[in-house]
């Protein structure tokens, strides 16, 4: 196992996909931050209202919108740089060389999905700085601080890379699910960009219309909310969206995980390789 | 360096509803370069995927050295290989190629280094495979198999997309890992004339069955036995073929006798007193040979 991992590891840092993805998502969580932080900053009342919540944000429930950015719209990056560990295997034809020196498959996917569980760590960190280093400048000039000596809102930047890092475990297991990269890439942007957010507010409006309780607890088992869960709070969880306990989250986001892989495990590694 | 035999047998595969591998059973010995020959399609990709366990065999069995290749620990180490299909990221280096793989058979970097330096892609290790030709694909095929210095080498099409003088190589290369070294060497190929100067012994199907297996003496003895008779007697000896059950061809002036030496047909003729203007013996090419072995319509002539 430990030569998988460390040829799994190489594969990732052999090519320039990895810093590329890392360096975009510091730029884009960075932008993100100042965007959020700039919001807040010119109208704190404005923003809370127009994001649907009511009441006035506080400046802690800013800090922790902004700085946990990355779970709440960050998380295509390590989900796609996991993806990408897989299907770049079928789409190089590199699997069968994989394969040839590790035949034992499941060990080549559990060695797999560990070294992208590191990367998504790293992504969760270089994201999550990126939104602290765009929103706290911003954060800063209004009232009470940057928040980042607040316990709370540490405890949310930390389960906030923790979910970022579970997503990249998510892209392998999606990944070895469909290992057409084009058809995996396509998938990710289209549920990540339009299906979930979607869902998430069409159901919770229409279960709370309908008074379907079923209906508007569905939104909060989806993988982007579960993940929001399991960092605490949320630009979304902001607007008023009802989210589950922290526990239940993680629970909810490494069952993505395991699902997708043992799916991937049964389905597309059971298959020839030709 | 000895390798283990390579022992396939019963081997079959159907795909959908085409018998890609159909009962295939032959055997390699180490210590000598073996060809594995077939036009495309035959099964030989297929076949060599079931004994590298990419492909699951749906009946006989595909060992070396007595073991499945999944039962074998550290196979790289056991067995390299290098198939058609083998490709390469292209935004990796060549180097790196080999440094991904590495920890899997237990070598340094150094090695890899070396490794690469032995196949001739020295200049070209910290360059992004890329840009590298099929020759130079080819070449870090080759030097991916010999990683894990591996005492059986099973490689497809080895020879597609080198130049002459790499071909040159290639046969010099082989030919000492299996002679010099005690090697296993698998070498499959679609064209004959491509393998002809570096293997010892032939494995020819066709059609995924077993159609001829024995050291390439044989076949080029299959190939000698063609003889152009000019006479005024074709008549005659029509009757000499019948009555020595040669095969025959009436043609201008005479006829081609098959199966039967330029000696046979003389001694024969002189012996019936029949009139020869001409003896000649053609070579039926060993291509020739190999393209009627393998040629679709012989099962349904033997069927």
């Amino acid at each position: 196992m430990k030569a998988t991992l460390k040829s799994e590891w190489r594969k990732v840092t052999t090519t320039k996909l990895w810093w590329v993805l890392a360096l975009v998502m510091f730029a884009y969580m960075a932008f993100l931050g100042a965007v959020l932080g700039f919001s807040f900053v010119q109208s704190p009342e404005q923003a809370s209202a127009s994001a649907g919540g009511g009441g006035g944000m506080s400046g802690l429930e800013a800090a922790q919108a902004t700085y946990t950015i990355g779970a709440s719209l960050g998380y295509v990056f390590p989900l796609i740089a996991g993806a990408l560990a897989m299907t770049g295997e079928f789409r190089h034809q590199t699997i069968t060389p994989s394969l040839l020196f590790q035949p034992k498959r499941s060990v080549l996917l559990g060695a797999k999905l560990l070294v992208n569980l590191a990367m998504g760590l790293l992504y969760g960190i270089v994201g999550t700085l990126g939104a602290i280093a765009g929103g706290a400048p911003l954060l800063g000039t209004i009232g009470e601080g940057l928040y980042l000596g607040n316990g709370e809102v540490l405890g949310n930047i930390f389960f906030s890379v923790i979910a970022l890092a579970i997503w990249a475990v998510i892209g392998v297991g999606l990944g070895t699910f469909l290992p057409n990269q084009v058809a995996a890439i396509v998938v990710i942007l289209a549920f990540t960009q339009f299906v979930e957010p979607i869902l998430r507010v069409g159901l919770a409006a229409g279960g709370d219309a309908a008074d379907i309780a079923a209906l508007s607890d569905a939104a909060k088992f989806l993988p982007g909310a579960a993940a929001e869960a399991l960092a605490g709070t949320s630009f979304y969880a902001a607007s008023g969206l009802d989210l589950l306990a922290r526990w239940a989250g993680a629970l909810v986001l490494v069952g993505y995980a395991a699902g997708f892989a043992l799916i991937g495990r049964f389905t597309t590694l059971r298959k020839d390789v030709t | 360096m000895q390798g283990s035999a390579i022992q396939i047998s019963g081997l079959t595969k159907n795909f959908g509803g085409v018998r890609a591998v159909d009962t295939l059973s032959f055997s390699v010995e180490p210590g000598v370069v073996t060809g594995f020959l077939g036009p495309n399609g035959a099964g030989k990709t297929t076949t060599l995927r079931m004994l590298l366990g990419l492909v699951e065999a749906d009946a006989g069995t595909a060992t070396i050295g007595g073991h499945k290749y999944v039962d074998i620990e550290r196979p790289a180490s056991t067995v390299g290989a290098a198939l058609e299909a083998a490709s390469f990221h292209p935004g990796r280096t060549a180097l790196d190629h080999l440094r991904v793989h590495a920890p899997l058979v237990g070598v340094s970097d150094k090695t890899c280094g070396e490794v690469l330096d032995h196949v001739g892609l020295g200049a070209a290790a910290d360059r992004k495979v890329g840009g590298f030709s099929l020759g130079m694909r080819q070449r870090l095929g080759l030097a991916t198999t010999l990683l894990g210095d591996p005492g059986v080498l099973v490689l497809d099409e080895p020879a597609n997309g080198l130049d002459p003088e790499g071909i040159v190589w290639l046969r010099g290369f082989l030919r000492h890992l299996a002679h010099d070294e005690g090697r296993t060497v698998l070498v499959s190929s679609h064209v004959l004339g491509e393998v002809q100067a570096t293997v010892d012994n032939v494995v020819v199907i066709a059609g995924g069955r077993l159609v001829h297996e024995s050291p390439l003496e044989e076949l080029v003895a299959m190939a000698a036995s063609k003889v152009k008779v000019v006479t005024p007697d074709a008549d005659g000896f029509v009757r000499l073929a019948q009555e020595r059950g040669w095969e025959f061809e009436t043609v201008s002036g005479g006829l081609t006798v098959m199966g039967a030496s330029p000696a046979e047909v003389g001694a024969a003729a002189h012996a019936e007193h029949l009139e020869i203007h001409g003896l000649a013996g053609e070579g039926m090419g060993l291509e020739e040979v190999f393209l009627r072995l393998t040629d679709p319509r012989r099962g349904e002539e033997a069927a």
